[in-house]
């Protein structure tokens, strides 16, 4: 029964690790640009849902009405207005940037909303929850994580092979000079999917800050999680990257049931045994 | 070429003795200036993770630095430059502002506060540069210890005030007595300095709870920001835990305790250390915020006042909500006290430009401040030769209006200060 919970738990907690290797996995997918900076992009997307709620008084969720427009509209001016630029001129200038970007934005939240730790308030939804049997209770708001994740990796995976905007993102990522010969603006194209990176970051972000605590220093520590997932999960596959998600959520919960000590060791091992006996992770690209 | 080939030995004699003369020149100078500045290189953490210790600082220098204006020693006026640097939180940034203050400012002491990780390696570079040097807010354990100290002979130039962890596990086990629920607590104890330390079976908590009768539940170190503490919240059911402890930091905590709500653990007594100083954090918990406990270092209600202003610790907490309309914060008082005893020593120094006269006269302090009395000459509050404890009382957030208020309710280590609510259970 303990092993029930641990486990059941440990797959709600990969939802959400899911839905931080999702924009990463998307951007990865279409412009092979490795975002440092997804992990602090997330938590400037709490603090926007929090200055939100803060003006206007909306709970959590309903914010995202807001904050998912304008996460998607600095989604689509940084790729126009910065990224872009570093594209096509080799591997370190994405990572250089994005890596300054993440240092510019830590330190832009610290100066505008100080170092206290912040939380999105969302009422008694938050610890609220139902037995499923007994000693396995599931709450809420991870529940609503999980089916988050799953429904954004469903609506991204329905976006990319049943509409015009997903044939240009397959084809700028098969071949993006063809694609430009076939009418095809990449610049524009890449910044439309980072705007939906930046949608997605924005869900994360709202989830993990009615979760848990944040401050402006912890996008890093979510980065890692996000960048195992997905790997374990395979290089561009988005299915691949939600069972990323949860095999690292479930390895970690195992762990730490034998000893809290080996909750993240355990994440780590599993997603290095992944690279070593599969490096192109447990289902790669290709898998329609 | 040829010039160097030309050198007799009187001239490379005479050019070796100038080199080796050059310090004491140099120093010489350095020396003379000094008669008309005393520089103190300040250290704190104003950005980073912990950066909530050092928020208050712009406020309390504020008042030092109009407080340090009309000091003086021996009958003339000092002028006193406060040179201040950020650690970062980090403690290699610590060590490398501290040695720029040390060589490049000149400074004549230093000062530094907040976690282990920044007073730390200030105090090392302080030891190793012979320069005077004052810490807190910094369990005196972790420091003393952390920085390899024998008891038996201390530290020649830094010295430190604060409380230890024998002072937070007998406040807590007073809460725990107070409360009367039953004596089975759950431990939180992460995988870092303090964790560690608190956690640790001989020096830690585990062996004085043990002989107050309470049953520790200790599932083992957690890595720090933990996304889920499922096992943990199962083994404290299962153990039927009534108290929960450790030392977390606020993220922690706030994932801990949504999910402890979820999975139905409801304990009566919550007393978590470093995770519950902050006002910021405890609003940020919502309502679930109300009668969490925790150690309490400084609040209004301590009956101290300023040696340096005059001001009661009241006094100044009203000054810094007034300022900035903020909640007052812990540290406060600490970092204002650690100014109070640099003032101290400019005043009875019988020779500013001297290390070594400052330092005998810092080792040499007795005197009341905003945080308590702090005196290195020996005594029951100096555990070891360079530290001094300070009072520690425990105490509970409590929702009065629409705003939590830090209210002490057990003072039974430090009956001076009074105390100001009862304690009341979670469920």
């Amino acid at each position: 029964m303990e092993w029930i919970n641990i486990i059941v738990q440990g797959i709600l907690v990969g939802g959400l690790y899911a839905l931080f290797a999702t924009g990463l996995s998307l951007i990865f997918g279409v412009m092979r640009l490795v975002n440092i900076a997804h992990g602090d992009l997330i938590i400037a997307a709490a603090y926007l849902a929090y200055t939100v709620i803060q003006l206007t008084g909306l709970h959590p969720l309903a914010s995202l009405v807001v904050v998912l427009p304008l996460s998607a509209l600095f989604g689509y001016g940084l790729q126009l207005a910065v990224l872009n630029r570093t594209l096509d001129k080799g591997i370190l200038p994405p990572l250089l940037v994005t890596f300054g970007l993440s240092i510019i934005i830590q330190n832009f939240l610290l100066e505008t909303f100080s170092a206290d730790s912040r939380r999105l308030n969302a009422g008694a939804i938050e610890i609220s929850s139902f037995s499923l049997m007994p000693g396995l209770d599931i709450g809420y708001v991870p529940l609503l994580t999980f089916a988050c994740a799953v429904a954004v990796v469903w609506g991204l995976q329905y976006l990319f092979y049943h509409s015009p905007m997903g044939r240009s993102f397959r084809a700028v990522s098969d071949d993006p000079e063809v694609s430009q010969l076939m009418g095809l603006n990449n610049r524009t194209v890449y910044a439309a999917a980072m705007a939906l990176s930046m949608v997605v970051v924005a869900i994360a972000g709202v989830l993990l800050a009615i979760r848990s605590n944040f401050d402006p220093f912890m996008g890093p520590g979510r980065l890692i999680f996000g960048f195992e997932a997905v790997i374990i999960g395979g290089l561009g596959n988005l299915w691949g990257t939600l069972a990323g998600g949860v095999i690292l959520g479930v390895a970690q919960a195992v762990g730490a049931q034998i000893d809290p000590g080996w909750q993240l060791l355990a994440g780590h091992i599993v997603f290095l045994l992944i690279l070593a006996v599969r490096p192109q992770g447990l289902f790669p690209k290709g898998v329609a | 070429m040829s010039r160097i080939i030309m050198l007799n030995r009187r001239q490379v004699l005479r050019g070796a003795g100038a080199l080796l003369a050059a310090p004491a020149i140099l120093r010489a100078t350095r020396a003379s200036a000094q008669d008309a500045v005393f520089k103190i290189g300040y250290v704190s953490p104003n950005t980073g993770p912990i950066a909530g210790f050092a928020e208050a600082d712009a406020f309390i220098l504020d008042g030092v630095r109009k407080a340090f204006a009309g000091l003086t020693n021996n009958g003339k006026p000092v002028s006193v430059e406060i040179i201040t640097k950020d650690s970062q939180s980090s403690s290699n940034r610590a060590a490398e502002v501290a040695t720029e203050l040390i060589e490049k400012d000149g400074v004549n002491m230093l000062l530094a506060s907040a976690s282990p990780d920044t007073a730390n390696p200030v105090a090392d570079q302080a030891e190793l540069n012979e320069i005077p040097c004052i810490t807190s807010v910094t369990p005196w354990q972790p420091y003393f210890f952390g920085r390899n100290g024998d008891p038996a002979s201390g530290f020649s130039w830094t010295y430190h005030f604060f409380w230890g962890l024998e002072d937070v596990i007998a406040n807590f086990l007073a809460i725990w007595d107070q409360s009367g629920v039953a004596k089975s607590i759950g431990g939180l104890f992460p995988n870092d300095a303090d964790g560690n330390a608190w956690g640790d079976a001989k020096l830690g908590m585990p062996t004085p709870l043990s002989e107050a009768g309470y049953a520790l539940v200790d599932p083992g170190r957690y890595q720090v920001m933990n996304a889920d503490f499922s096992s943990q919240i199962a083994a404290f059911k299962k153990a039927g835990c009534k108290i929960v402890t450790g030392n977390m930091i606020p993220p922690d905590f706030a994932t801990f305790w949504s999910q402890a709500g979820q999975q139905g653990f409801r304990p009566k007594v919550v007393t978590i250390g470093k995770a519950l100083l902050f006002p910021s954090v405890i609003e940020s918990l919502g309502e679930r915020g109300d009668g969490l406990t925790s150690e309490i270092w400084w609040s209004p209600s301590h009956p101290f006042t300023s040696s340096l202003t005059g001001e009661s610790a009241k006094e100044i907490a009203d000054g810094y909500m007034a300022a900035t309309g903020k909640q007052w914060t812990q540290p406060i008082g600490f970092n204002h006290a650690l100014f109070e005893v640099a003032a101290d020593v400019i005043r009875r120094a019988d020779d500013l430009s001297d290390p070594q006269s400052v330092v005998d006269t810092l080792a040499a302090t007795d005197m009341q401040s905003i945080v308590g009395p702090i005196s290195w000459k020996g005594g029951p509050l100096n555990p070891v030769r360079n530290v001094v404890r300070t009072p520690l009382v425990g105490g509970q957030w409590q929702k009065t209006g629409d705003r939590f208020e830090l209210v002490i309710t057990n003072n039974s280590q430090a009956p001076s200060i009074p105390v100001g609510g009862e304690l009341k259970l979670l469920s």
